[in-house]
C-alpha cells in the first residue's frame, strides 16, 4: 500500500498533508481566554482580542498553527477527507514534531498557538491521550503561555478531558451534521448523543471551574475560552431553520462561545454518497449574519427563519433586512426614543451603532447628520427610522422596498 | 504664536508637557502650530513660557489613553485636534461624552486608525533568527536566542506596538526596526534607536516551513480574495514572506478544483473493510427487550421512539436501589438533570430531598416518566415544556421496564405527567391528590405534587402544599414497607 511505504516522510511532507487535512474546520480564533504573559517565565502571551497573522486566497485567517496530528482515522464519515475508505496520502507528527513546529512558527511571529485536531487511530482514548501529551510539553516543558485549541474526541476518558481542559484554552468537538439523522447516515462511527454529552460535561466542567471551593481556592482552570463547534452547510437537506434551531439549541444548552458553519466543499477522493457542489459560500454567510442576530440582537429562530416558506434564508438580503421588510408595521422607529430592543433590530444598525445612538441621545436629540458621523449605514436604515429631520413616508411601505436593496448589481456578487 | 516641535520617539511627553503649559495659560487653541519631526522654525514665534500659569490643567485618564493613543497618527492635524479636546474638556467636563460630536469623531476617527496600525503590526512582524553572538566573558547566563525584523507601520505606533512584543517575546533578544526608529529588546530590557538603514536579515529555514503550511492549509474551491485583500492590504505584502507563494496558489486554484470534480471516487483501501468491520463488532445486535436493569439502561441511550432525543442531550436514566420497596417517578428531566446526565439534581429535587430528610426515607429507586428534556431555547435559557400524551406512551415502554425490574411495593406519582403515564388516567391532579391509585400494572399508585409546583407557589399556599407533599411522603415510605 502506498501511504505505508512512502513513511517516514519529511517534516515539510508531513506538514502539506496534515495542514491540507485540516483546513475543512472553520474555526481559527483565538481570543476571549485568560491574560497571561511570559514576563515571569517561558514563552507567549495570550488574552484580549486575537490576532489573525495572515490571510490566504480563501479570505480566511491564519492565527493558529491549525493540523491534525495524523490524518489516519478508523470512521468512514462520508464527508471527510481523512474517512479510512479514502484514498488520501497519509501521514503522521510525533508529538515532539508538533511541538517543534508550534514554538519555531510563534518565535516568528507567525502565529497565536495551535488548533490540534486529529484523526482517530487504534482507539479515541489513544488518540485523546497523545494530543493531550502536545498540550502538556507544550504548557510545562516549554513553558508556553500562547493559545492551544484541542479537539476533543467525544468518546474519549473523562480523565483525559479534564487534563485536555487544564492545558488547553478551547475545547471543541464538531457535531458536523445539523440532524441526528443526516449524522446517522453520513457517520455511522458517530453518536449525535455521545457528541452531546461530551460537550454538556465540558459545561459542567467550565462551571464549576469558575466556583471557588469553601476555603476561597479557586478552581483549576478549565477552557478558559470556552467551547466551539462546526456544522457543515449543504451537505445533507437540512434547510436554514433546521441549522439555526441546532445552532441555538447549541448555544443555550452547552454555553457554546461559537458556531461555525462551513459550507459543504469539494474535497480530493470525495466520497460517492455525497454532490460534489460549488461550496454554498452565501449561504453560509447569511446564516453566520443569522447566528449573530441570535446572540446579539434578541432575535429567535422563528423570527429569522419565518419569512419564507423553505425555511431558508434569503440569499440577496441580510436576514435583519429581510425580517424588517417582512415586519414593517413595526417601522418607522423613532431613534431618539426607541429602546436598545428595537434600535438593534433596525437595519443598518450594528450593537455599536446602537450604543453610541444611547449615548448621544444624552447629549439632545440626534439628527440625520450625526447618524452619519456615528457610523449607521443610512441608505439601508432610512426606510426603518424617523427623527427631527427626517421621515421616510412612504418610503417604509412601498411595495418596491426589497428591490431597492437588491437592485445594485454589486450586492449580488458577494464573493 | 506659539510653535511647538514634536520628535519621532517621545513625542506624547513632548506634547503633554507643552499642551499643559500653554493651557495653564489659557492659550487658545489657533495660537499654537505643531510641528511634526522638529522641522527647522520658518516663521517666527513666541517662546513658551517658562512656568506654569495660573490656570489649573485636568484631563480624564480617557482624554490620556486618547491622547496617547491619537498622536501616533501621522496626520497634522492630530497635535492640535487633542489641544482643541483638551481646551474644550477644561470648560465643560462633558464634551468629549457625546459620540455624534465633530470634535469626537474625528478623534475617534485617527485612533481607529491607529489601533488598526498598531494590530496590524502585531500581525504582521515576521521575525528571522540571526546568528549567536560570541557570549561575553564571564557572562553567567544562558545564551538567548536572537531575532530580527524589518517592519514599514503606517503611523508613528513603534513605542505603542512594542510592549506587545515584549511581554509576549520575553526569553529572547529581538530588534524591530522601522522607518522611524528600532526597538530593541536585550535580557529583558527595551530601548528605543533613531532609525537606521533596512538590515540585511538572513535567511531563515523556518520560512520555508511557513511557506508550506500557508499554501496547504488554503483552500482552493473557496476563493474570496475581497476578503483577504481588505484584511492584509497589499501595502504590507512586501514584508510578508508568503505573500509570495500567492500569485501561484491562485493560478493552481481552479484546477485542482476542477480534477477534484472530475475524479471518480476510488476504491477504499483494503485496510478500510478491515478496520471497518473490527468497529462493527463492538456495536454488536442487542436482544428486543433488555434482560436487566443495565441492559436496558443501555438501550435507552440510544432510543428514537420519540422526537425528544434529537433535542434533549442525551436519555437521563432512574438510579437508585433496584430491590427498594419504594418508586418515586417525576415527569421529565429538567435543564440540570439533562446536562449532568442523572434524575432528580435540579432545584426541585432540593425540595423534594429536604423534605426526605424531615420524613426519613428507605432505599428508593428514582426516576422520570419521560426520559429526555423537553425545552423551547429562548434567549439564554432552556424553558421546560409540559411533554405530550404521545412522547409519555412511547416512553412508558422504559418506565414499565424499570417497573418490572424494581417490583416496587408502592409508587409515589409526582405531578400529572407521572401520574397518568402510571395509571392512564389524565384527569386533573387536584381531586387525586394523596390518593392511593391502581396501576396499569396492578401496583398502588400515591398521586401526589410535582416539588416544582411548590417552587412557584407563594405564601400560605407553598406552606400547605408543602405539608402535603411530606405527607404523601411519608405515607409512600411506610406502604412500601407493608406486605401489600
Amino acid at each position: 500500500m502506498f501511504y505505508f511505504c512512502s513513511m517516514p516522510r519529511t517534516i515539510s511532507e508531513k506538514l502539506a498533508i496534515l495542514a491540507d487535512a485540516a483546513k475543512y474546520d472553520a474555526s481559527c480564533a483565538s481570543s476571549g481566554t485568560t491574560r497571561r504573559d511570559a514576563r515571569n517565565g517561558g514563552i507567549g502571551s495570550a488574552g484580549g482580542s486575537g490576532i489573525c497573522h495572515a490571510y490566504t486566497p480563501d479570505g480566511r485567517c491564519i492565527s493558529l498553527l491549525k493540523i491534525l496530528m495524523t490524518n489516519f482515522c478508523i470512521y468512514d464519515c462520508a464527508y471527510c477527507i481523512n474517512r479510512v475508505s479514502s484514498g488520501v496520502e497519509r501521514a503522521r507528527f510525533s508529538p515532539e514534531e508538533v511541538v517543534t513546529l508550534t514554538l519555531e512558527f510563534y518565535r516568528r511571529n507567525y502565529i497565536e498557538g495551535l488548533f490540534l485536531s486529529s484523526g482517530i487511530i487504534r482507539s479515541p482514548d489513544d488518540t485523546m491521550a497523545d494530543m493531550v501529551r502536545i498540550a502538556r510539553l507544550l504548557r510545562e516543558e516549554h513553558g508556553f503561555k500562547g493559545y492551544i485549541h484541542l479537539k476533543t474526541i467525544p468518546e474519549a476518558s473523562q480523565e483525559l478531558i479534564d487534563e485536555a481542559g487544564r492545558h488547553a484554552d478551547r475545547l471543541s468537538v464538531n457535531i458536523e451534521l445539523p440532524r441526528d439523522e443526516s449524522t446517522r447516515l453520513f457517520a455511522p462511527q458517530k453518536k449525535p448523543e455521545t457528541i452531546r454529552a461530551a460537550m454538556a460535561a465540558v459545561r459542567l466542567k467550565r462551571q464549576a471551574s469558575r466556583e471557588r471551593s469553601h476555603t476561597g481556592k479557586p478552581a483549576p482552570r478549565f477552557a478558559p475560552a470556552g467551547q466551539s463547534t462546526q456544522m457543515i452547510v449543504g451537505a445533507d437537506a437540512a434547510n436554514d431553520r433546521d441549522i439555526l434551531t441546532t445552532a441555538s439549541r447549541l448555544y443555550t444548552g452547552y454555553r457554546l462561545k461559537r458556531v461555525y458553519y462551513s459550507a459543504f466543499s469539494p474535497i480530493p477522493d470525495a466520497s460517492a454518497v455525497l454532490p460534489l457542489i460549488k461550496p454554498p459560500l452565501a449561504r453560509e454567510h447569511r446564516l453566520y449574519q443569522a447566528d449573530w442576530l441570535l446572540r446579539f440582537y434578541g432575535f429567535d429562530v422563528e423570527e429569522i427563519t419565518s419569512a419564507r416558506p423553505s425555511g431558508d434564508l434569503d440569499l440577496e438580503i441580510d436576514p435583519k433586512l429581510a425580517w424588517a421588510i417582512a415586519n414593517r408595521a413595526q417601522f418607522p422607529v423613532d431613534v431618539n426614543r426607541a429602546g436598545r430592543g428595537m434600535l438593534l433590530r433596525v437595519p443598518g444598525f450594528g450593537t455599536r451603532t446602537v450604543d453610541r445612538i444611547l449615548s448621544a441621545r444624552r447629549s439632545g436629540a440626534l439628527r440625520y447628520a450625526d447618524l452619519l458621523r456615528i457610523g449607521a449605514r443610512m441608505n439601508t436604515a432610512k426606510p426603518f427610522v424617523t427623527m427631527p429631520d427626517w421621515s421616510p413616508g412612504a418610503l417604509t411601505d412601498t411595495d418596491n422596498l426589497r428591490a431597492r436593496y437588491t437592485a445594485a448589481p454589486e450586492q449580488l456578487s458577494l464573493f | 504664536m506659539y510653535r511647538v516641535a514634536l520628535p519621532q520617539l517621545g513625542f506624547f511627553e513632548t506634547w503633554r508637557d507643552s499642551a499643559r503649559r500653554l493651557l495653564s495659560h489659557e492659550v487658545a487653541p489657533d495660537q499654537i502650530v505643531w510641528d511634526r519631526g522638529g522641522v527647522a522654525d520658518l516663521f517666527a514665534s513666541t517662546p513658551l513660557p517658562e512656568a506654569e500659569g495660573p490656570a489649573k490643567v485636568t484631563a480624564t485618564k480617557e482624554l490620556i489613553r486618547m491622547a496617547k493613543s491619537a498622536l501616533c497618527h501621522t496626520g497634522p492635524e492630530a497635535p492640535a485636534l487633542l489641544y482643541r479636546a483638551l481646551h474644550r474638556h477644561q470648560r465643560d467636563q462633558r464634551a468629549l461624552a457625546n459620540p455624534a460630536d465633530p470634535l469626537t469623531r474625528d478623534l475617534a476617527r485617527l485612533q481607529k486608525a491607529v489601533g488598526r496600525d498598531i494590530h496590524k503590526t502585531h500581525a504582521f512582524v515576521r521575525f528571522r533568527e540571526l546568528p549567536d553572538e560570541v557570549p561575553d566573558e564571564g557572562a553567567g547566563d544562558p545564551p538567548r536566542r536572537r531575532f530580527g525584523a524589518w517592519f514599514e507601520p503606517d503611523h508613528l505606533i513603534l513605542e505603542a506596538a512594542t510592549p506587545f512584543f515584549a511581554r509576549r517575546f520575553a526569553d529572547m533578544d529581538w530588534t524591530i526596526a522601522t522607518p522611524q526608529g528600532v526597538a530593541r529588546f536585550e535580557r529583558g530590557v527595551v530601548s528605543f534607536h533613531p532609525p537606521a538603514p533596512r538590515p540585511d536579515l538572513p535567511d531563515d529555514a523556518s520560512e520555508a516551513l511557513w511557506g508550506t503550511y500557508f499554501a496547504n492549509i488554503f483552500n482552493p474551491a473557496r476563493l474570496h480574495l475581497r476578503a483577504m485583500r481588505s484584511e492584509m492590504p497589499l501595502k504590507y505584502w512586501k514584508n510578508l514572506p508568503e505573500t509570495r507563494l500567492i500569485p501561484g496558489m491562485l493560478e493552481d486554484a481552479q484546477a485542482r478544483v476542477d480534477a477534484m470534480r472530475a475524479a471518480m471516487p476510488t476504491e477504499p483501501p483494503a485496510r478500510a473493510r478491515r478496520i471497518l468491520d473490527r468497529l462493527g463488532q463492538t456495536d454488536a445486535p442487542q436482544p428486543d427487550v433488555p434482560a436487566d436493569m443495565d441492559a436496558a439502561k443501555l438501550a435507552a441511550a440510544a432510543c428514537r421512539r420519540c422526537n425528544l432525543c434529537e433535542a434533549a442531550t442525551q436519555t437521563v436514566w432512574g438510579e437508585g436501589d433496584t430491590s427498594a420497596g419504594l418508586m418515586i417517578v417525576g415527569e421529565q428531566p429538567g435543564d440540570t438533570e439533562d446536562i449532568a446526565g442523572r434524575p432528580f439534581v435540579g432545584p426541585a429535587w432540593q425540595v423534594l430531598s429536604a423534605l426526605m430528610a424531615e420524613t426519613g426515607i428507605g432505599p428508593v429507586w428514582k426516576t422520570n416518566a419521560v426520559k429526555h428534556f423537553k425545552f423551547q431555547p429562548r434567549g439564554k435559557r432552556r424553558l421546560h415544556q409540559s411533554p405530550d400524551r404521545s412522547e409519555i406512551d412511547h416512553c412508558r415502554w422504559w418506565l414499565d421496564l424499570e417497573r418490572r425490574f424494581v417490583k416496587p411495593q408502592m409508587t409515589l406519582a409526582l405531578g400529572a405527567t407521572a401520574a397518568y403515564a402510571l395509571t392512564g388516567n389524565p384527569a386533573p391532579l387536584g381531586a387525586r391528590r394523596g390518593k392511593v391509585e391502581t396501576g396499569r400494572d396492578g401496583g398502588p399508585v400515591l398521586v401526589t405534587w410535582h416539588p416544582s409546583y411548590l417552587l412557584r407557589a407563594k405564601g400560605p399556599d407553598a406552606m400547605r402544599l408543602r405539608a402535603q407533599l411530606r405527607d404523601d411522603l411519608a405515607t409512600s415510605v411506610r406502604m412500601a414497607v407493608l406486605p401489600q
